[in-house]
């Protein structure tokens, strides 16, 4: 028995002397897990496929799963578990609202920026910059249209700031869990690959609101022709980051439901901005003579002199 | 100790003495008991430690003074004196006024939280209570502002007063946001310190706002 036990000590010296010669025989580099296998499997997989997979994110989902579980491992009511909800430096801020923005054909905005990193740092700190430039500038907006009337006195509006605070906060957060519990309910229907969690929903829809932030200070310009097409331009921008987002979500489900989802994140998309534009923006009325006062349907308070 | 060794001593001779050490430091705040002095001295300690830390903020130097010792008089004071300024605008029209007491109160304290329960979760390393107490510190120069503004209405509303209100509330704005990202700057994390300025920058802008849209009746 001794000899035994000798043999086997003599075994693990010649493993150990051989990981001392050859020191990188096994490394395996854990800084960047979700870069490697992607790489792999992209070789593995039809060139036609490619494409699609870049979309869906087939390569890392499973990866991003474990990284999230690992991530998020502190229990709710620690301060450390919203601490990872805010792990974000400035670059990668700057990055995102760089993705909203100019949508790469063919590149999803989670995929691509968010990697299983949702913060959310930008969707709170974008609405409150849009409530506030949408009560500035309509504001703003309303004085110079109104400037030169005799009878115009200048109100702050103030009400006005909670009613776009409303609005914004509830569609950023009410409209992603509403479609998050649509894709839930369809994801136990149809196999679908690929699924977001709620605050990468909460993520793609925060940045997407970024657009309307130079959008409404463009806004002040009293032209009508002007006003809509930066609505429609804004409207294809980040309409078209939603799309490419929750296409690959649905494509695989029934036709005729998959256009419905996608046709609906769009109309509410719509509806926001044509929305706000109506009520923060008076018209800008047309040249008349000033005896002549056509009726608008403002909502500043002005006393019209007959 | 060899002189020692003969001294006895009877057990009949009391042994008195004092056995309290006498404190080496003195620090301004030791134990003597407060609860004895007159009620001046105490009002004006603090009203002593709330003016110190006004001029701090009108001169923005690197001292730890505002941080070290912070309390809540200060903003309570400044909030409260430019919410009742910011009133008796245009009250005829109910909906469309400025802002109420209530909501300039909401915006400043509320907004305060917000900020500073930001630049915690990014990793700050600040005390909660000490960056309210500085953000609300920094609200004085845009009081100031406010005071300012209220003097030159009284002249006249015309353009040109708008013309020295507008300059007025934006150098303030800037004094502002100086100060309170000077003493607040270096608790964060270096590549983050973007993230944490804006949120004050728009927390300021708008204060700064509901200040020069402010217009009498």
């Amino acid at each position: 028995i001794a000899s035994l036990v000798i043999y086997l000590f003599s075994e693990f010296d010649d493993a150990a002397n051989l990981l001392a010669a050859n020191p990188d025989a096994t490394t395996i580099s854990i800084d960047e897990p979700a870069e490697i296998p992607k790489n792999q499997r992209g070789r593995l997989q039809e060139p036609g496929r490619e494409e699609d997979d870049e979309l869906l994110g087939t390569d890392d989902s499973d990866k991003t799963e474990l990284l999230a579980g690992q991530k998020k491992s502190a229990p709710f009511w620690t301060f450390e578990y919203y601490q990872t909800f805010f792990d974000v430096d400035t670059y990668q801020v700057l990055d995102r609202i760089k993705g909203s923005v100019f949508p790469v054909p063919g590149k999803n905005f989670v995929r691509l920026y968010i990697r299983s990193n949702p913060d959310l740092y930008g969707p709170f700190w974008i609405c409150a910059t849009l409530v506030f430039t949408i009560a500035v500038s309509g504001n703003l907006s309303n004085f110079f249209i109104h400037l030169g009337k005799p009878t115009y006195h200048y109100v702050p509006e103030f009400r006005k700031v909670s009613i776009a605070a409303t609005t914004i906060y509830a569609y950023a957060w009410l409209v992603p869990l509403a479609l998050w519990g649509f894709l839930m309910w369809r994801n136990s229907k149809v196999m679908n690959i690929v699924s977001y969690s709620f605050l990468e929903i909460v993520c793609v829809y925060g940045y997407s609101l970024f657009i309307y932030i130079p959008t409404a200070m463009l806004w002040i310009i009293p032209q009508k022709v002007v006003r809509w097409v930066l609505v429609m331009f804004s409207l294809c921008l980040s309409g078209s980051v939603l799309v490419m987002t929750f296409w690959p979500a649905v494509r695989d489900d029934n036709r005729r439901i998959a256009l419905a989802t996608v046709g609906t994140i769009v109309l509410l998309h719509a509806l926001l901005s044509v929305g706000c534009l109506a009520y923060f923006f008076d018209a800008p009325e047309v040249d008349f003579p000033p005896s002549v006062i056509p009726a608008h349907n403002g909502t500043t308070v002005i006393t019209r002199s007959q | 100790f060899a002189g020692l060794a003969d001294v006895s001593i009877s057990e009949d001779l009391p042994v008195e003495g004092e056995i309290t050490v006498p404190v080496g430091s003195h620090s301004p705040d030791e134990d003597y008991s407060t609860l004895d002095e007159p009620v001046r001295d105490t009002i004006m300690r603090d009203l002593k430690a709330v003016g110190k830390k006004f001029i701090h903020v009108m001169y923005p130097k690197k001292s730890s003074a505002l941080l070290r010792d912070w309390d809540l008089w200060g903003p309570l004071v400044l909030c409260v004196s430019l919410a009742l300024m910011l009133q008796g605008g245009s009250a005829d029209s109910k909906d469309d006024g400025g802002p109420q007491f209530a909501e300039v109160f909401v915006i400043i304290w509320f907004g305060a939280v917000v900020i500073t329960l930001n630049s915690k979760l990014l990793g700050g390393t600040i005390s909660f209570f000490q960056s309210l107490c500085v953000l609300g510190y920094c609200v004085l120069p845009l009081t100031v502002a406010m005071l300012v503004c209220r003097l030159v209405l009284l002249a006249g509303s015309g353009t040109v007063s708008f013309i020295i209100r507008l300059i007025v509330v934006v150098a303030m704005f800037g004094w502002s946001t100086l100060a309170s990202t000077a003493f607040l700057a270096d608790s964060q994390p270096p590549n983050r310190k973007a993230l944490v300025v804006y949120p004050i920058f728009l927390f300021y802008f708008v204060i700064s706002w509901m200040i020069l849209t402010f217009t009498p009746q």
